[in-house]
């Protein structure tokens, strides 16, 4: 509940996300079911509008979005070589910040119904439609969004400011990239929702005109500023899994990543185009022909980055020695349906094919290809593939293949038939079909597939549940590339005994490798004596690695110290004797805080305060938050700081002495 | 490095030589500053946002509503612009108080900017009562929302700013913002300097533009 380790958080956010993916699919099910049939009676067109409005918004900002950012608040920190995130305090907040978001919002099935709007809220229907539903949906998302901004700005400080010596910026693995570039997409495209979310605020809660037709108000304003926000945020959806596939194939083809510097500007150049797309969310909306021409062809040119990148996946595996495990596969199947995905995107942006195809079942189609068949597929294979090194242990390579084949062959079950149904007019967001459209067989077809895939993650879940009993594995299972292989597995709670110094891109690989006359790998016959140390242990010794150090202040400063003192020659950290090491090296791991919890739990309160307009409750959870952010900074462990969040949590990193020296 | 100076038991206890609270970045700058800079990238989009709506929404309201410059006091708001501007320059005079280890001195400094910012905030105040009885709130019209959310949120913003200097004064007043941690006032001046900036722009588009 208090730690504010990097990887702790990373996983509590990853288990988080996983969680509300099985609440996801399970309204993703009861979808199915509703329309596996025509005039099926299974939900009423109430039930339905919540459950498809929490899809979507679990889908996006309670399961992709965390699930990157745990993956990145993970690995982030390992790859570049840091100690830990720039600021650890300020990253727990984030975690329970988006906790205390997800359950506010969920809190509202329970509390007069949930959120019936779309994922998009399109104003101004958002602001009509009565009871607290939507209510829910705005604060939920203001919540969601401080959770965000703050690991945006978190992991962007990590990655610009603790790389290790040597790591420069084109020597830093892709994914440490890609995961970059969205949290600059999140930097800069949260406030802008943010700002939407406050104007809806304000007309449903104070009687402001932002989305009132009636006094003259703009009926576009809402999608102008919803998808100025929501086109970056499907970059920010995908562009860590392009950055895990990335990471997997050069891996599992035992080749360098082809095109590394082709890869990272074309994931900046979407970073940058991403931004002038919004508004072919809009074509049909009248907004004219100058406007839908200009983002007609922005769309299409943002399509030469992407298309990039496939290119460049596909020559990375060319000629490539190939390994088919799972981790594999799963980048294979990212990599094909998102082409899939792409290419429907490409559709899309032809204005007289989007305006047939808008609001049918084939832009849903279209999203699924890309969010499900892409981010999903990638994050799984980012799992499968980094599994061991969160945990120690390999999860089954036979189990991973039966969920990777059922989870493909139900994923094109699902949204394969989407296509059809789209093309023949079947419109999304509705709750039932008459008979007799042409639409049941297809439709049936996607409910089975749907269950395909529940059953796909089930084999995930056991696949997981049996990993607990399998023997550890090394450090380095799958012959990988980057610095997160170079330590013990789990790493120890200070990462690196000894922060490494990078003299190349793959610089791990480098170590292990070097080139014959012809060109090929060998395995270096002079490897630096750390290496060696590591390559030759077994994973044994991760047990005793991980021990020492307790959370707690002055003790895990003096256990650190100590394991630095005496292991840092052998990069072990739990031998004794060996002095090789210079003393300087002092490691202080923050200590663990309670205010990020505590603080964040002000937040519903005050959305809660404010939603049924109660004042003495939002002054409480106003209060709260003030108070607990006071008492954050000013908390003896670290020196003091300003209460604004962004500050307060200053760099525990810092080699200064706290009483050991 | 570390000059002794009454306040400086806290320095010493932290102190390693240079006072510098961080490890080598790879950047050369703290982590706080730079997480500062991204944060104000952040904001620049907040209040790009609003300001769009603002404009959007400028003259859009049906005839015979009240219009912006029939409520507009602009030599009043004149003055407290000047206040704020003043403001940025005695936060300037804080931080290179503290730098030079004069605390008595930068203390003063950070209270007179909080003055002068909450004289600002003050004056915001009741130029929305006056608003108000002249029929122009949040729900009267577009203008009256659009001009309330923007320049709302920037007062908002102000008044955070007058927290984070106040809360300055208080660690001063207890010793703890020694020399060493001259950064801290840095950072709440750039965030104070660029609200100042804000509402240059603001005080152009929406009361002096016609």
């Amino acid at each position: 509940m208090t730690t504010v380790d990097h990887k702790k958080i990373g996983i509590m956010y990853s288990v988080t996300a996983f969680i509300f993916f099985i609440i996801g699919g399970v309204e993703a099910l009861m979808l199915r079911v509703q329309l596996g049939t025509p005039d099926s009676t299974f939900l009423s067109a109430e039930a339905y509008n919540q459950i498809f409005t929490m899809h979507g918004t679990t889908m996006i900002f309670l399961v992709v979005m965390p699930l990157s950012a745990g993956l990145a608040n993970y690995l982030l920190p390992l790859m570049v070589g840091a100690r830990d995130v720039a600021f650890p305090r300020l990253n727990a907040f984030g975690f329970w910040v988006f906790l205390a978001g997800g359950l506010f919002m969920y809190s509202s099935f329970f509390l007069g119904g949930a959120p019936n709007g779309g994922w998009f809220g399109y104003a101004p229907l958002s602001r009509l439609t009565p009871g607290h539903n939507m209510d829910y949906w705005v604060f939920g998302l203001q919540i969601l969004g401080i959770a965000s901004l703050t690991g945006a700005i978190n992991l962007i400080v990590t990655v610009i400011n603790l790389r290790a010596p040597g790591m420069t910026l084109f020597r830093m693995p892709i994914f440490v990239w890609m995961s970059l570039v969205a949290q600059f997409l999140l930097l800069f495209a949260l406030p802008v929702i943010t700002v939407a979310l406050f104007l809806l605020m304000f007309d449903r809660q104070f009687g402001a005109n932002f989305f009132n037709a009636q006094a003259g108000a703009d009926p576009l304003l809402w999608q102008h500023l919803f998808w100025l926000f929501g086109h970056p945020e499907v970059y920010i959806l995908i562009l860590p899994a392009m950055g895990v596939v990335s990471e997997i194939l050069p891996v599992f083809s035992r080749k360098p990543l082809f095109g590394y510097q082709v890869m990272v500007i074309s994931g900046i150049a979407i970073g940058f185009i991403g931004w002038g797309v919004w508004a072919h969310h809009m074509f049909a909306t009248g907004i004219g022909p100058v406007a839908t021409s200009a983002f007609s062809a922005s769309t299409m040119f943002i399509a030469v980055p992407t298309g990039v990148k496939i290119f460049n996946w596909l020559s990375t595996m060319w000629k490539g020695k190939i390994r088919a495990t799972s981790p594999m596969l799963f980048a294979v199947g990212f990599v094909t349906m998102f082409t899939i995905g792409g290419l429907s995107g490409v559709t899309h942006a032809i204005v007289p094919h989007d305006t047939q195809q808008t609001d049918t079942y084939y832009i849903v189609a279209h999203f699924h290809y890309v969010l499900f068949g892409g981010s999903i597929f990638g994050l799984f294979g980012g799992i499968y593939y980094w599994w061991p090194k969160f945990t120690g242990k390999l999860l089954s390579e036979t189990l991973g293949k039966w969920q990777f084949w059922l989870m493909l062959a139900g994923f094109n079950l699902t949204f394969g038939p989407f296509h059809i149904l789209g093309l023949q007019g079947m419109p999304r967001r509705v709750y039932t079909y008459p008979d007799g459209m042409g639409w049941n067989f297809w439709n049936m077809a996607a409910t089975v597939g749907s269950f395909m895939i529940a059953l796909a993650v089930l084999v995930f879940m056991v696949n997981v549940w049996k990993a607990r009993k399998s023997p550890l594995v090394p450090e380095d299972p799958w012959d990988s590339r980057t610095l997160e292989w170079s330590i013990p597995s789990p790493p120890p709670e200070y990462n690196f005994a000894k922060i490494p110094v990078v003299t190349a891109r793959d610089d791990w690989w480098h170590q292990k490798y070097e080139e014959d006359e012809n060109g090929r790998a060998v395995r270096r016959k002079e490897m630096a004596p750390d290496v060696v140390a590591l390559l030759g242990r077994r994973s044994s010794a991760v047990a005793v690695a991980d021990g020492p150090p307790p959370p707690g202040g002055e003790g895990a400063g003096d256990e650190a110290t100590t394991g630095t003192g005496s292991g840092e020659g052998d990069d072990t950290g739990d031998h004794t004797g060996d002095h090789t090491g210079d003393h300087t090296e002092h490691i202080h791991m923050p200590s663990p805080s309670y205010w990020p919890l505590v603080s964040s739990l002000g937040l519903p309160v005050l959305s809660y305060g404010l939603i049924y307009q109660y004042l003495p409750v939002s002054v409480l959870g106003g209060l709260w938050i003030l108070g607990s952010l006071y008492a954050w900074a000013l908390e003896p462990s670290t020196a003091p700081e300003e209460p604004e969040p962004e500050l307060s949590s200053s760099t525990e990193l810092a080699p200064v002495s706290q009483g050991t020296d | 490095m570390a000059a002794p100076t009454k306040t400086e038991e806290h320095g010493a206890a932290h102190g390693d030589a240079g006072g510098a609270n961080h490890p080598p970045s790879t950047t050369g700058l703290s982590n706080e500053k730079v997480a500062m800079w991204a944060f104000l990238g952040s904001e620049c989009l907040l209040f790009g946002a609003l300001i769009s709506v603002y404009l959007l929404y400028k003259g859009q309201d049906p005839e015979g509503a009240i219009t912006p410059h029939d409520v507009y006091d602009i030599p009043f708001t004149s003055v407290s612009t000047f206040v704020l501007l003043m403001s940025s320059l005695t936060m300037v005079l804080a931080l290179a108080a503290i730098q030079r280890g004069e605390h008595r001195r930068c203390r003063v400094w950070l209270l007179t900017t909080a003055a002068l910012g909450a004289t600002f905030v003050g004056g915001q105040a009741y130029e929305f009562t006056v608003f108000i009885q002249e029929g122009v709130t949040l729900s009267s019209s577009l203008f009256g929302s659009s001009f309330y959310a923007l320049t709302g949120f920037h007062g908002v913003h102000v008044t955070l700013g007058v927290l984070m200097l106040l809360s300055l004064y208080s660690l001063s007043m207890k010793g703890k913002l020694p020399k060493e941690r001259a950064e801290s006032v840095e950072l709440v001046g750039l965030y104070w300097h660029f609200v100042d900036i804000v509402w240059i722009v603001l005080f152009t588009l929406v009361y002096l533009i016609k």
